[in-house]
């Protein structure tokens, strides 16, 4: 029988594959071989914006790294908290499905929202944050301070994201198999032994994929850092993504934005696999 | 011509102060103009009703509500009414306007028929939108406009953006506190000074760092010297270059403020430039809390809400100060930017011993009609129509409209006496203020070149470094200047110099 006509069920699937896909990604290759801006066209320039980027703008190597700072920071501290969460409701205890919600809140909101709220919190002579802390005689620049800043950016998208590390450690959890706790408890083994022996370890790919699901996410981090400082004070919390964006969409050069996306875009997928094939040899041993 | 200027200023604020004589027919439809009612003119309520859109479509793209897009959507509902037409309005953060609207022109498309952004887009965007026509240029309410508003909306002499705003940067103080006799006293007798309106920079900031951090009011909060706008990208370049214009715009050293007109030089690391943000880094000390992220909107809450002794930029701080439901109204007055003891001269490379000041006539919003309209007639007319008289006058009452003056009419003090209920001595001192702007000599109009929000993203970058603690004065316009360097040499040396000489040319009093 000939089945070649199956291609043609195919195509709907290539074809919207192509068009938000591929397209975008040979379009922005082509974009970032042009000197698109607002006063030049599509104009092919070859390599110059690769070569002004790995040669002549320290800002964008400095963005990275801080960038990488944030979400590894970020995503460790959301793992810690969200497991310790995930972990405490995984137990059968009193109001349990209130607190599976409850824990679940701050994803729910929208980041742009809650970031302006935070904002708020943190705004240093208006907020409610100093002006609690002002009466224990307490007045942190969470906003102005360049380290404090980085500091209360950390907060902020802890507090978003480690419901959704919850969630999904939560689901971990609860399809562990039961033998494996039944010989533990039968072994004697204390809970701490019971954590370290059997839930971590059997927890460990929910983890990897947890990890790299967040890192993958943390890494665009921009709504966070262009609501709460705009990347300041100085350039103290500017990271990859909103780099980019001030000069793609505010100084308008395209080209050059494109160049950076691309050049992101291929340190992202090594450093991302690195990470993962080292957590899954050091968390997956056996 | 004197005495027709006077005639028609005589005329205009006849018309403005009988103007409720009107107030009958329209302003009943439309509360808006209830002070004034309708004012006869080319684009009154009067005349736009005599239009007919019907079953046409114009599209805005305007800034998000309050600021701008407020007015743009209530006049667009109020055109729509009158004519019969369809008015989609859009609203995009300030950010984004420049973006929004480039795009498209960029891939040939108009989504939108009339754009708003800021005056200093007028070189980027010129080739996409459509020249004033002469029909409008001739219609009373043009004819009004100021002739720095009208070189701030003009590209060489040709009109691209259709005057709906003007805007300047200019002191604000608390004058409860500055003229009170008391505290003058014990300013003196603290400092061996006199407390007065400051006209340098350095009595600003010796005067904001004494009222800072103190009750000066009583009324139970603390308050502070000075709320500017910080916030890095957040128009804070144009809050660097009004302080910097007294220090580095000599009136004898014509050919350019922000570079050397000749060899496209950046000036904006010369010790002018330097000594201004280096005053503006002691700022940081005298600022509310915070204060070093503040944006424009967080300066009008902050001055507009009585917390600072001082504020400078565009006038909305000052209206918000002077509405009905400010706590300090009529307690605040106006005076040009200080000025300061010295002036850099860039071609001696030497400071000059002498007292300088120059007004920044800095962007402001404003908003033309894309070439590829198709409903360019009536985009013209929805814009006339939105600063017919009677909409200007109503609008210039509202603080957050963001709507300021840039008529001969607006320097009339009655019209903010009568209708806004501001004391004599405020209204004389603020259009007083205004008008000596229009009047110097010695003024900086915003950089226009193509590709500006390069040139001004890096200021914005570098100087937010310096207010950091990042770097120093010094080391950071040294980076500003290395890259506005590199910017021009992208974009062409010539191309930046010609385009730069007809900013030059409105500052050398030329044009």
């Amino acid at each position: 029988m000939n089945f070649k006509h199956k291609y043609i069920f195919l195509f709907p699937g290539l074809f919207v594959l192509i068009g938000i896909l591929i397209f975008p990604i040979i379009f922005v290759v082509r974009l970032s071989l042009s000197g698109w801006n607002s006063y030049n066209g599509l104009n092919f320039i070859g390599l110059e914006n690769y070569i002004r980027l790995f040669t002549d703008d320290p800002r964008f190597w400095e963005s990275f790294f801080r960038l990488s700072f944030l979400s590894v920071t970020t995503v460790v501290l959301q793992y810690v908290i969200g497991f310790a969460l995930a972990h405490m409701v995984w137990k059968e205890i009193k109001f349990q499905r209130f607190f599976r919600v409850l824990f679940l809140i701050p994803m729910m909101t929208t980041p742009v929202i809650m970031t302006v709220i935070w904002r708020t919190f943190f705004h240093e002579s208006l907020g409610p944050v100093n002006d609690i802390l002002g009466n224990f005689g307490f007045s942190p620049k969470w906003l102005t301070d360049p380290t404090l800043a980085k500091f209360t950016v950390i907060i902020v998208e802890v507090w978003q994201w480690t419901p959704f590390m919850f969630l999904l450690l939560l689901a971990g959890l609860l399809s562990l198999p039961k033998e494996p706790f039944l010989a533990a408890a039968i072994d004697g083994a204390s809970p701490v032994r019971k954590f370290i022996y059997v839930t971590f370890p059997l927890m460990a790919p929910i983890s990897i994929g947890a990890i790299i699901i967040r890192l993958i996410e943390a890494s665009k981090i921009m709504d966070t850092v262009y609501v709460l400082t705009s990347g300041g004070p100085g350039t103290s919390t500017e990271t990859s993504s909103f780099y980019i964006f001030i000069k793609g969409l505010r100084e308008f050069q395209m080209g050059y934005a494109a160049s950076m996306s691309f050049t992101y875009l291929i340190i992202m997928i090594i450093s991302l696999t690195v990470i993962a094939k080292v957590l899954t040899k050091l968390l997956l041993k056996d | 011509m004197k005495i027709i200027k006077t005639c028609l200023s005589a005329m205009i604020s006849g018309i403005l102060i009988f103007s409720p004589a009107y107030a009958d027919k329209w302003s009943d439809q439309f509360p808006h103009i209830k002070a004034t009612g309708d004012i006869p003119g080319d684009c009154s309520y009067e005349e736009i009703s005599k239009k007919n859109y019907k079953g046409k479509t114009l599209k805005i793209n305007t800034h998000a509500v309050p600021v701008i897009g407020q007015p743009t959507a209530l006049h667009a509902e109020q055109f729509a009414k009158l004519t019969g037409a369809t008015v989609d309005v859009t609203h995009t953060p300030a950010g984004d306007l420049y973006a929004k609207a480039m795009v498209p022109f960029k891939a040939g498309q108009a989504p939108y028929d009339i754009v708003f952004g800021f005056s200093n887009f007028i070189n980027d965007w010129r080739q996409y939108l459509a020249p004033v026509p002469k029909k409008y240029m001739n219609t009373k309410e043009m004819k009004d406009v100021t002739k720095s508003h009208v070189g701030v909306s003009s590209w060489d002499g040709t009109m691209y953006q259709y005057p709906v705003d003007g805007d300047r940067h200019y002191l604000k103080y608390r004058k409860d506190v500055i003229d009170n006799p008391e505290m003058q006293k014990k300013y003196k007798a603290d400092t061996g000074k006199e407390l007065k309106v400051p006209t340098t920079w350095k009595e600003y900031g010796e005067m904001a760092k004494y009222f800072n951090g103190w009750d000066w009011d009583g009324d139970g909060e603390l308050e502070y010297g000075s709320a500017e706008v910080m916030k890095k990208d957040d128009l804070m370049f144009a809050a660097f270059f009004s302080r910097s214009v007294a220090y580095a715009k000599n009136p004898r050293t014509p050919g350019g403020f922000f570079f050397d007109l000749e060899t496209m030089k950046p000036n904006v690391n010369n010790p002018g430039f330097v000594e201004a943000l280096t005053d503006w880094v002691e700022a940081t000390k005298y600022v509310p809390p915070g204060g070093i992220n503040f944006g424009l909107g967080d300066e009008i809450g902050s001055f507009g809400g009585g917390q600072t002794l001082f504020s400078f930029s565009w006038d909305d701080a000052f209206i918000a100060a002077m509405q009905d439901d400010s706590p300090i109204k009529n307690k605040v007055g106006t005076a040009p930017l200080p000025g300061a003891d010295k002036v850099w001269n860039r071609v001696t490379g030497k400071w000059e011993n002498q007292y300088n000041q120059a007004p920044y006539i800095v962007w402001g919003w404003a908003v033309g009609v894309a070439k590829k309209s198709k409903v360019q007639e009536m985009a013209f007319d929805y814009l006339c129509f939105f600063s017919n008289g009677a909409n200007h006058q109503a609008d210039l009452a509202i603080g957050n409209f963001g709507v300021n003056p840039f008529k001969n009419s607006d320097f009339d003090p009655n019209l903010y006496i009568d209708t806004m209920g501001w004391d004599k001595e405020i209204a004389e001192s603020y259009t007083k203020t205004l008008k000596d702007m229009e009047k110097s000599k010695n003024r900086v109009f915003p950089l226009r070149v193509r590709g500006v929000f390069e040139f001004t993203s890096a200021v914005a970058t570098g100087t937010s470094k310096a207010l950091a603690g990042q770097l120093s004065p010094q080391e950071a316009l040294d980076e500003v200047a290395k890259e506005w360097e590199a910017i021009v040499k992208r974009v062409g040396k010539s191309a930046v110099q010609e385009d730069y000489a007809v900013g030059v040319k409105m500052e050398d009093n030329k044009l």
